[in-house]
């Protein structure tokens, strides 16, 4: 019998794809950014304007199918466009964690000693506040518009893919393989780059895209509380106008709460099934 | 016992450590605020009264230089402290002595269910890898993860305030029961409690069967079980007395590790059901512009972590001798 070798990318991708719950999770994921990337467009009513009587429940009028809010404000026109400012904070956001998190996590682990000791403690720092907490007050000190909501959502969430990488970098760098380098005269810079991170990405890759999603949920709950940028339409400010009328208008809050739900939803069954794609110790099987 | 105390009295110092950086951030972020920092303590209350900002500037110190002022923040606050609030007119730590209870009661509800339920749940589904039980962790940890905490909240008030109205779906007394006390007290709270609880709980529960569950397997597959199996025992013995002790302790462990997330979903969950407890402290502070009391909600909760941490911290090196003195 011949073994076909793959190179590791395809290798994955071929595990990834007899997944099915990663497939199901991809698909919705594509289609949820095909809907916000074409659907204003295609829809074309703005989401702030108002559209119609207030309260219009869904599937009554035609014109406004998803129903109106409070104000009269069309549902369908802000489902559309809300997902774009949702998904980039995510992002965004996303970035900046891996971003701090892979920094202080590498140099910890790296280094070890007192480097990795003054490091830990800023973690543990970071872990003690509670996040929401500490982000519903910068965003308060510093006003709530989208960059202040990315960084802050960034500044509390970073300290897993610290521990990660920390531990990841503590484990590899003992290694003969570093050693090696290391004896060839490799300066530290190219060992942490060039030799550890690459063995060290499957597992940050993996935490990465669930960090996406801890994101999503993070902007949804700062905007819930009525802490995003009141002039950028998103799923969260949607919930967070209309809190106050959960029950003369549950349709204004469920269906951007859907919304939210199956995005993430998507993001984490992507996560998982990188992670057994990624995982070659489970490709034997 | 020795090392077990002196254990215990160097994770307080380390813990002491923290508290005083979780208030030096405190320190920096009002210095970093945009604004004068009278401005950020007075808020929008005092903002435009000259008078009153020299009166504040004078009370907190601030024409004083800014290591002095550091020093006299951290002794206020080790005190006690944490200022006055302006919306209310009252010292922020007796609005936050107020609150603490029913965030805790929620907060400790929400995680025993969550613990109990969990744990069961993720027994069962390690005893039957192929069975319902384990299906049912797998789907209600990927939907729990992925629910944000107030739409699940939400949905339960829109099902009982709307479709089956048999539960109360906003605060912790019935208004036409003030003043009551005794035992219809205790169940009128009791009542509140079910949904806000029940929403905390969903999201808790799908983290802690699937910890529940990985951990069981992990455990049932070593040489130790093997052994009592070998012995004879009987199953349900070898699944919780001599599997479960073991397996919990991660659990234990990440429960008391996420008190922080905890107190983050609890402030979600108190404002979809205006549960008066610390979150819905904090949310009025930023409404009314009330720095010293959001900051100082910041505090408490980070010094509830602490304590939370330390004490799981302890429990685990109690229960496992291996630990001690480490």
């Amino acid at each position: 019998m011949t073994v076909a070798v793959l190179s590791p990318t395809r290798e994955a991708w071929r595990v990834f794809r007899r997944n099915k719950a990663a497939m199901l999770g991809l698909g919705l994921l594509v289609l949820i950014l095909l809907v916000m990337l074409v659907g204003p467009g295609l829809y074309g009513v703005n989401p702030f304007d108002i559209a119609s009587t207030p309260f219009t429940e869904p599937f009554t009028d035609r014109r406004t199918w998803l129903g109106t809010d409070y104000v009269g404000r069309d549902i369908l026109a802000g489902m559309l466009v809300g997902g774009r400012a949702t998904v980039l904070v995510g992002l965004a956001a996303a970035c900046i964690t891996v971003s701090i998190g892979l920094t202080v996590g590498s140099l910890a682990g790296y280094f070890g000693g007192w480097v990795d000791m003054v490091l830990s403690r800023l973690t543990e720092l970071f872990q003690v506040l509670p996040a929401l907490l500490f982000a519903m007050v910068l965003v308060t000190l510093f006003q709530p518009s989208l960059g202040v909501v990315i960084v802050a959502i960034g500044m509390v969430s970073w300290t897993g893919t610290a521990r990660l990488a920390r531990a990841e970098f503590m484990r590899l760098r003992g290694l003969e393989y570093v050693n090696a380098a290391r004896a060839m005269g490799a300066r530290h810079l190219r060992l942490m780059l060039v030799e550890i991170l690459p063995n060290a990405l499957p597992p940050l890759i993996v935490s990465a895209t669930l960090v996406i999603g801890v994101a999503i949920l993070f902007e949804a709950g700062l905007s819930f509380l009525g802490l995003s940028d009141p002039n950028v339409m998103s799923w969260g400010l949607m919930i967070g106008s209309n809190r106050r009328n959960i029950l003369e208008c549950w349709w204004a809050v469920s269906f951007p709460g859907a919304a939210i739900f199956l995005t993430v939803l998507s993001v984490s069954l992507v996560g998982d099934g990188l992670n057994d794609a990624l995982n070659p110790k489970l490709h034997l099987r | 016992m020795l090392r077990l105390a002196l254990a215990f009295f160097r994770r307080l110092a380390l813990a002491a450590g923290l508290l005083v950086a979780v208030l030096a951030i405190n320190f920096m972020l009002i210095h970093a605020a945009p604004g004068d920092p009278a401005s950020v303590i007075a808020g929008e209350m005092g903002g435009s009264d000259a008078e009153a900002m020299a009166s504040i500037r004078k009370a907190y110190g601030l024409d004083k230089p800014l290591p002095e002022q550091f020093i006299t923040y951290i002794s206020k606050s080790a005190r006690g402290d944490l200022g006055q609030s302006y919306t209310y007119n009252r010292p922020v730590a007796d609005l936050i002595l107020d609150r603490i209870g029913p965030t805790i009661l929620l907060v400790l509800t929400a995680l025993m269910f969550a613990i109990v339920i969990g744990t069961l749940l993720g027994v069962f589904a390690s005893r039957r890898p192929d069975s319902l039980a384990s299906g049912a962790v797998t789907v209600l940890s990927l939907v729990g993860y992925a629910m944000p905490v107030f739409w699940t909240g939400i949905l339960l008030v829109i099902l009982f305030g709307k479709v089956w109205p048999v539960m109360p779906i906003a605060g912790m007394r019935d208004v036409r029961q003030f003043g009551v006390g005794g035992w219809p007290a205790v169940v009128d709270v009791l009542h509140h409690l079910v949904l806000p609880a029940l929403t905390l709980t969903i999201i808790y529960l799908a983290q802690y069967s699937r910890l529940a569950r990985s951990s069981m397997l992990e455990i049932l597959g070593s040489d130790y079980i093997r052994t009592a199996r070998a012995k004879g025992l009987n199953e349900w013995v070898v699944t919780f007395k001599h599997a479960l002790r073991n397996a919990l302790m991660p659990v234990v462990t990440i429960a008391g590790l996420q008190f922080g997330n905890m107190i983050s979903g609890a402030v979600l969950v108190e404002t979809v059901f205006s549960w008066p407890g610390l979150g819905t402290l904090a949310l009025d502070a930023i409404l009314g512009r009330d720095y010293p009391t959001l900051l100082g909600v910041l505090t408490f909760s980070s010094l509830l972590v602490i304590v939370a941490n330390l004490l799981t911290d302890m429990s685990y090196r109690w229960i496992d001798p291996r630990l001690r003195g480490k």
